[in-house]
This record gives C-alpha cells, sequence and structure tokens, in this order.
C-alpha cells in the first residue's frame, strides 16, 4: 500500500520521461516551476539577513528577488494554459491552487517590499516570505514540480 | 554551545515577528483620503497616526496650458506674466539693478534601485516634472518697472541643475547641485562668459534624490547658507548615502569651508534672513508613504547646531518606525518646527516681505509656494500661500495669495516654485509647469501702467 503511493507522487519525475512518451507531450511548465520557488527561497534569505544587519543591500535583492519570481510566475501560468490546451493535460487543483496562493502572496510581498526603510521587511515582508516558501516547499516537495496530470493518469 | 544559545533567543523572536506581521496585513487597506489641511497649518498641527501602505497613494495633477488664462489673486492685488517660454524654471533672484534672473533647471538622471524606481520615473513624467532641463540662467531686464521686461538674454549657461544664486558684492555664487561656482559680476553685466571658480563641492551623485541647493548670503557677506536636501524619502538608502545631507551648511565665502549649521531638515528647499530679528528662516519639505495627514512640511527659524529630526523622528519627536537603528540620543534632542504648512504641499520658494508696494497687511510676512502634492487625495498645495508675521514670528493662519494653478478637472495648468521680490515691490513666481515667470503687484498702485497689455 505505502510503496503504491510512494510510486504515484516522489517517483513521477524519475519515471516521467517513458509514461510522457506514451502520452506524446512533455508538460512544459514542469522545466519553469521551480524558477519562482529558487527566486521566492533566495528573497527570504535575503529579507533574513536584512532583518539581521539593516543593510539596505539586502533589502534591494529582496525586491528584485521578489519581482523576478514573479516574472518567472507569470511564464510559468503561460506554459500551465499551453499544457492544459496542447499538452493533453488535466489541473491538478490542490497543488495548483497552492502554488497561486504563493504567487499571489508574492505579490502582495513586493509591494511591501516597496516601502521605505525597515518597515518594507520587518515584519510584514519577512513574515509573507516565509509563508511563501513554506507553501512552495510543501508543493515541490509533495508534487514533483507539476501543476498537472496528464490526462487519464490516476490522482 | 553557541549556535544552541542562537537557536533558543531566535527562533521565539521570529515567531513573534511573523504574528505581528500577520496582524499588520490587516491595517493594508484603510481609507487614505486627507482631512482638512487647516488643521495642520500654524503651531501646532494635528498629527494622525501612521499608516503604512501595500500600494501607496499616487494623485498626480496632469499637466494642461495656460491659454490666456492666469492665476488667482486676492483682492487688492493683480497677476500677469513677465514672461513666458522658459524651460523648466525652477527659481528666481533679483540683482541689485532690479534685473531678475530666471534659474531653468530640473533634477540629474535619478538612478534605479528597486523596481518602485521604474514606476517613479513614468509618475513625474506624467506630471510634467520631467521636462528638459535647460541648465542655464536668463536674465530680465524691466528698466521702467512696469512689468514689461524689454530685454531677454542668456545670462550664464552650461549649469548642471543650477538652482540658488547669491550675489555678494562683485561676485555670483550660484548652486549647482555638486558644487557652488563663483564668478565675477559687474553691475549691468547680461551675461557671463567666465567659466568661474569652485568655492567648495556640494553633496551630488550618484543618486542626488533631493538635488536642489537653495542658497543665502549672510548679510555681512561673509558666509553661505546652503539647503542640502536627504538623499531620499526617509534613509532607504542607507545613512551613508546621507552624509552631510538634510541639513543647512553654512559655508565661508573666503575659503570655502563648510560646517553643518543645523541637520535633520529633510529637505530644506529656502532659506531667508527674519527682517525683524535677523534670524535665520527656512521651508522643509516633508517625508512621504506614511499617509495623506504625515508629514506637514514646515516654516521654521533654524537655529545654530539644531536637529530637526529627520529621519528618526517627525515635528519633534515622533519616531518614525521604518529607521533602523534608531538613535533616541539625537531623537531627545529633536526641535519642533514653529510653523507646519500642512502635509505634501511641497514648498519650494520663500520670500520674506520687506518692500511696501502690496497692500500693507502683506508687510513683514512670508509668502510660501506650495508646489503641490502627488502623493495626497485631495490634492494640496498648488499656490502661493501668506504667512503673517508678528514680532518675528508667525502670528495667524496661512492665506491663500495666488491660487488657480489647478483647472476644474484638477489639471495642473502650472506649479509655482521659486519666489523673489523685484525692485519695485512686485512678487515674482516662477512656474515650472506652465513655464512662466508670474508678476505679482497691487491692484491700485500699477493699474494705470498697465492699461493697454
Amino acid at each position: 500500500m505505502k510503496h503504491i503511493t510512494l510510486t504515484a507522487t516522489n517517483f513521477r519525475p524519475v519515471d516521467g520521461p517513458r509514461s510522457d512518451n506514451l502520452a506524446g507531450i512533455k508538460p512544459i511548465h514542469r522545466i519553469l516551476a521551480p524558477f519562482p520557488v529558487a527566486y521566492f527561497a533566495a528573497a527570504l534569505a535575503t529579507d533574513l539577513a536584512y532583518w539581521r544587519t539593516a543593510e539596505v543591500m539586502w533589502e534591494r535583492f529582496s525586491v528584485w528577488l521578489i519581482a523576478g519570481g514573479l516574472v518567472m510566475s507569470a511564464l510559468v501560468a503561460l506554459a500551465a494554459m499551453s499544457d492544459l490546451a496542447f499538452g493533453k493535460q488535466r489541473p491538478a487543483w490542490v497543488r495548483a491552487l497552492g502554488y497561486t496562493v504563493a504567487v499571489l502572496l508574492s505579490l502582495l510581498n513586493v509591494f511591501v517590499h516597496s516601502r521605505d526603510g525597515y518597515t518594507a521587511v520587518v515584519p510584514t515582508g519577512l513574515t509573507l516570505s516565509v509563508i511563501v516558501v513554506v507553501i512552495l516547499l510543501v508543493y515541490s516537495v509533495t508534487a514533483g514540480w507539476t501543476l498537472t496530470y496528464r490526462r487519464g493518469e490516476r490522482q | 554551545m553557541n549556535t544552541s544559545k542562537i537557536h533558543h533567543t531566535k527562533l521565539p523572536r521570529l515567531a513573534a515577528l511573523l504574528a505581528v506581521g500577520v496582524a499588520s496585513l490587516g491595517l493594508a487597506g484603510c481609507d487614505d483620503t486627507g482631512g482638512d489641511p487647516r488643521v495642520q497649518i500654524g503651531a501646532n498641527p494635528v498629527l494622525p497616526a501612521i499608516q503604512q501602505y501595500l500600494l501607496p497613494p499616487i494623485r498626480i495633477a496632469p499637466p494642461v496650458p495656460w491659454g490666456n488664462d492666469t492665476p488667482k489673486v486676492s483682492q487688492g492685488l493683480q497677476i500677469h506674466a513677465l514672461a513666458k517660454g522658459f524651460e523648466h524654471p525652477r527659481s528666481l533672484y533679483v540683482l541689485p539693478n532690479g534685473d531678475v534672473l530666471v534659474i531653468e533647471s530640473n533634477g540629474p538622471k535619478a538612478p534605479v534601485f528597486r523596481p518602485k524606481d521604474l514606476i517613479t520615473g513614468v509618475v513625474q513624467g506624467l506630471a510634467g516634472a520631467k521636462a528638459k532641463d535647460a541648465n542655464r540662467i536668463t536674465l530680465l531686464r524691466d528698466s521702467k518697472g512696469d512689468g514689461v521686461p524689454e530685454l531677454r538674454t542668456v545670462f550664464l549657461d552650461h549649469l548642471n541643475s543650477p538652482f540658488g544664486v547669491a550675489l555678494i558684492g562683485h561676485y555670483l555664487y550660484v548652486a549647482n547641485t555638486d558644487a557652488i561656482v563663483r564668478y565675477p559680476y559687474e553691475d549691468g553685466q547680461t551675461s557671463i562668459t567666465d567659466k568661474g571658480t569652485k568655492l567648495t563641492e556640494l553633496p551630488g551623485g550618484p543618486i542626488d534624490h533631493h538635488w536642489t541647493k537653495a542658497l543665502l548670503a549672510s548679510p555681512d557677506g561673509s558666509k553661505l547658507y546652503v539647503g542640502v536636501g536627504s538623499n531620499s524619502n526617509v534613509a532607504e538608502n542607507g545613512m551613508e548615502a546621507e552624509r552631510e545631507r538634510a541639513a543647512i551648511w553654512e559655508v565661508d565665502v573666503a575659503t570655502g569651508a563648510h560646517r553643518v549649521y543645523a541637520s535633520g531638515v529633510r529637505n530644506p528647499t529656502g532659506m531667508q534672513w527674519q527682517p525683524e530679528t535677523g534670524k535665520l528662516w527656512a521651508i522643509a519639505n516633508e517625508r512621504d508613504e506614511i499617509g495623506p495627514d504625515l508629514v506637514p512640511d514646515y516654516l521654521t527659524s533654524v537655529r545654530d547646531g539644531g536637529f530637526y529630526g529627520w529621519p528618526y523622528s517627525y515635528y519633534g519627536q515622533h519616531l518614525d518606525p521604518r529607521v533602523m537603528p534608531q538613535r533616541p540620543d539625537l531623537v531627545s534632542k529633536a526641535i519642533k518646527p514653529d510653523y507646519a504648512l500642512s502635509s505634501h504641499v511641497a514648498p519650494l520658494g520663500l520670500a520674506m516681505y520687506t518692500a511696501s508696494a502690496l497692500p500693507a497687511q502683506y508687510k513683514d510676512g512670508a509668502f510660501v509656494s506650495e508646489h503641490g502634492s502627488w502623493d495626497r487625495t485631495p490634492l494640496n498645495g498648488y499656490k502661493v500661500v501668506f504667512v503673517p508675521f508678528s514680532g518675528g514670528t508667525p502670528s495667524g493662519p496661512a492665506e491663500d495669495v495666488v491660487a488657480g494653478f489647478l483647472d476644474q478637472n484638477s489639471h495642473a495648468r502650472g506649479r509655482p516654485v521659486g519666489l523673489a521680490v523685484d525692485r519695485t515691490g512686485a512678487l515674482l513666481i516662477a512656474d515650472d509647469v506652465g513655464n512662466t515667470v508670474w508678476r505679482v503687484s497691487s491692484a491700485a498702485a500699477s493699474s494705470t501702467s498697465r492699461q493697454g497689455s
């Protein structure tokens, strides 16, 4: 029982290419999905650095990283829509919703980070960065970087 | 050993911080319409609680042309254009022979440090604040004193974002954004070709957030006072970028040596000697993004060695939480300014009126030009006000003297900047959106001379 569960989730990326060949088209958004996670996680690191040092360089890194993550998120969304339309994919609602919430919180966060001075990060900006990274870590660990299922695949 | 200690102390702190962070998100969407500005005029402005924004309000007045219209003046006054067709006229200076210098200038290109800076650039463009700057001084000569200049020449060209000008004896001092330059000047001269001599450098680029350098000579001609604005809204570029900024400098004319005369003044854009007391007075632009009614811009006497709060506190000792680390030692010394002008009006011109050509109520008071807000609803400023003085201190509420810079659709036909009093006692106003210099004179006195115009 346990063995079957693991195969269905954690190991999907490993056996992905074979099943994708069977499906015909590889989901494009899966290539892009890790980028926002990396940007937002890096922003959390620079937020923590700013919280401890109040050195403006870290705050500037944070706001550019979050902005960069949002740009990549837009590309992920476009790619996911393309996968749904042409890639024989259907939405994985729970994962897609989690990912979307994280991106929307990051959109709030880029505005908070655009404030002037220490309150651009502490406490609200840092809080948002933590929540976003926690959501995305849960998503990326459990979902293998994909927001969709292949049509006909068992959930 | 060490690490375990850190874990014990820091993790609960982080948790507490996150709790506060979540709670403060709920405060983000407050009502952000400003209140009646009149409660923020005078010695004791009402100061609301700080608001922090997700999206800072931006409310600009898009420029529209004046056409044949003019600003509106109070009863007993009249106004007309002394001259038009300037390129972003920012300040004015009247030479002893009556010649008027019009300083046509704009700030240097601002660097982009954050995504926000890209948006700020677009907004300034929409408000007409990004106009091409001529970086020159134009001379107007009106020998008859009838408000119709018969001569207009390029007086001094190829400057670097000039603002303040002061004549001491036969030397003209021009405050570029990065240096005070001295030029020899003879009475009646209509242009200067001399390359000039640098008296002292001033804090300039690469950021140069508040670029204007106001200038005022001491009555004995031995010192120059320079308004040096801050390099940020509230120190978000780091305190190392604020070295000797947000201050009024005292520069020794003989040697070029300087000292900080007063500090903590966010952006001192105009200075004058109060005629009765001989004290130094200044107008200052206060900080943004903590609400439509914070922080009032002000007019104040300036004490030698005084600290006026920026960036750590505002209007005396009200702490600004955006500044880290705080400086309680400095805040405890912060001086409350004398007279609030209300929030975000952006005072950019100051003229103490000692002449007697205008109606008697204007004698010995201060004219202040309010360039107008860009981040407040409803708009505030966009007019020239008069602050009455008695015994050397403000003695009543500011009254509107020149208004009508906004049309009925809240579009800006002009924005008042530099002020000066000409040889005849008329008030001159530089308008950097209307690209005009306006002349306000007494309706009674000059009604004959202006007939037929």
